[in-house]
């Protein structure tokens, strides 16, 4: 049996769950499907302040908007939401599949909005596979979702605004960090980040990479050494750092599978952390119908994807015929403020990305390539 | 030699150096390795792996990661039981 549905969204996340919001709101019915057993997606972990304008919550702690932005979302007549329930595909035909609980479901949604997220990279280096080596973003869900102390002493690699918040809430959570390395030859993050790191005496250290990690059965250390302007080691500046736990944070990569599956036209964009569906102003990708908020479309902050978020579900809503007129004002409304948020020095590398991304778009619009 | 402990491919527990055995036996793109290895092919579905693998033939063949082939993207995006599958079929949700 399949099901109808108006708009299913893909994802309960800060741009799934404004999407839900943004489209109900209109007057649209919408499926919200999210992996996990809570809504919130990243947010339910961020235990800091975050930046931004009062319409994004700035000010207010992560974990209290993935609160704010769940409850409106459960509590809306419009929108169902279905947790422990993971999309696992698009088929040519529209059709979507999931995996709820135990029960494999077949909907048939007149929109689709993909708000997957992204993923942590991984990174090349010997040994890695020691257990004690994790993603930076697994140990803040150990330690700020499930209260678990992760370790006793960790070296983080990476110091962009992931690598340095972890760090300051591995502090926090009483974890000795024995420094944070970053291989680029400056600190990726907000300085405030990295401030507050290095006024608890914690080394951050640029132009560093790891040589290798060691250790007889678990982790119990690793070799930092130095890298020159074309990023080779320098040999003689190997440093041995003793740790239990190593935590990467070298970058997220957007979850595009649903896209790739569903036959979206991808691109590799750099500046946007991966490969990415190429999307017009409506957040809607080559496929009809089909739309991509968040992280999918390009690795930004929180703030960004809550408004991608909004825009996309005003836009998937409008199509449909809900309040239209309204809706294109709305979708405007939420295009200018991620113009404004995009604004910032911050914000250059993004627009760098979508700038080749609306290239691309423009050569597929005006039918240069083949049909 | 380092590669050895190197690994690309949790999942499938697969080192550099196997990664780059089946390079330099000819293989040029993510799916023809993914054919030979099995890399990308366990619980995580090449979340891992596959732009590691990316940057392997990006800097073997001297293309730029924009031009690296990606492989074919099917469903399931995550490992589903037979059970599952079996019971849809029964109720007619997996035809």
């Amino acid at each position: 049996m399949i099901r109808e549905v108006e708009i299913l969204v893909a994802g309960g996340g800060p741009a799934g769950l404004c999407a839900a919001a943004a489209a109900a709101s209109l007057g649209a019915k919408v499926l919200l499907c999210e992996r996990s057993d809570v809504p919130g997606g990243q947010l339910v972990k961020q235990t800091h302040k975050f930046f931004g304008s009062e319409k994004q919550y700035a000010g207010d702690r992560g974990i209290h908007i993935g609160r704010t932005l769940a409850d409106a979302a459960v509590n809306h007549p419009n929108i169902e939401i279905l947790t422990d329930a993971a999309v696992l595909g698009i088929y040519e035909d529209g059709v979507v599949t999931v995996l709820y609980k135990n029960q494999h479901l077949k909907i048939r949604p007149k929109r689709t909005i993909v708000a997957t997220g992204a993923a942590e990279k991984f990174l090349a280096f010997p040994n890695n596979d020691l257990p004690g080596i994790y993603g930076a973003g697994a140990v803040q869900t150990l330690m700020n979702v499930h209260g678990v102390k992760p370790a006793e002493r960790v070296l983080m690699v990476g110091a962009g605004n992931i690598g340095l918040i972890v760090s300051y809430q591995l502090l926090q959570a009483g974890v000795e960090v024995a420094g944070v390395i970053e291989a680029a030859p400056r600190i990726g993050g907000y300085l405030v980040h990295a401030s507050k790191l290095r006024r608890a005496g914690v080394p951050i250290r640029t132009g560093y990479t790891i040589k290798e990690a060691y250790g007889n059965g678990k982790l119990e250390g690793a070799v930092i050494c130095r890298l020159d302007e074309n990023w080779k080691p320098v040999p003689g500046t190997e440093e041995d750092i003793r740790c239990d736990t190593i935590c990467l944070a070298v970058g997220l990569t957007p979850l595009a599978e649903l896209c790739w599956q569903a036959g979206c036209q991808m691109a590799f964009i750099r500046e946007l952390s991966g490969h990415v569906p190429v999307v017009d102003g409506n957040l809607e990708t080559s496929i009809p119908g089909l739309y991509a908020a968040g992280d999918i479309s390009g690795i930004e902050e929180a703030s960004a994807a809550m408004v991608e978020g909004r825009l996309a579900g005003y836009a998937a809503a409008g199509s449909l015929g809900y309040e239209p007129q309204k809706a294109g004002e709305l979708r405007q409304g939420a295009a200018e403020e991620l113009a404004e948020l995009r604004s910032g020095p911050a914000g250059a590398r993004i627009m760098a990305g979508l700038e080749k991304a609306a290239a691309l778009l423009a050569a597929r619009k005006g039918g240069a390539g083949p049909c | 030699m380092d590669d050895k402990n190197i690994i690309l491919c949790r999942c499938e527990d697969l080192t550099r150096e196997a990664i780059l055995q089946c390079i330099e036996s000819g293989c040029r793109t993510i799916d023809e390795i993914k054919r030979v290895t099995r890399a990308g092919m366990g619980p995580c579905q090449g979340r891992t792996c596959r732009m590691l693998i990316a940057q392997e033939l990006s800097a073997y063949y001297k293309v730029p990661m924009e031009e690296v082939l990606m492989p074919t993207f099917r469903p399931p995006t995550k490992p589903v039981s037979m059970g599952v599958l079996a019971d849809a079929c029964r109720e007619g949700g997996a035809e």
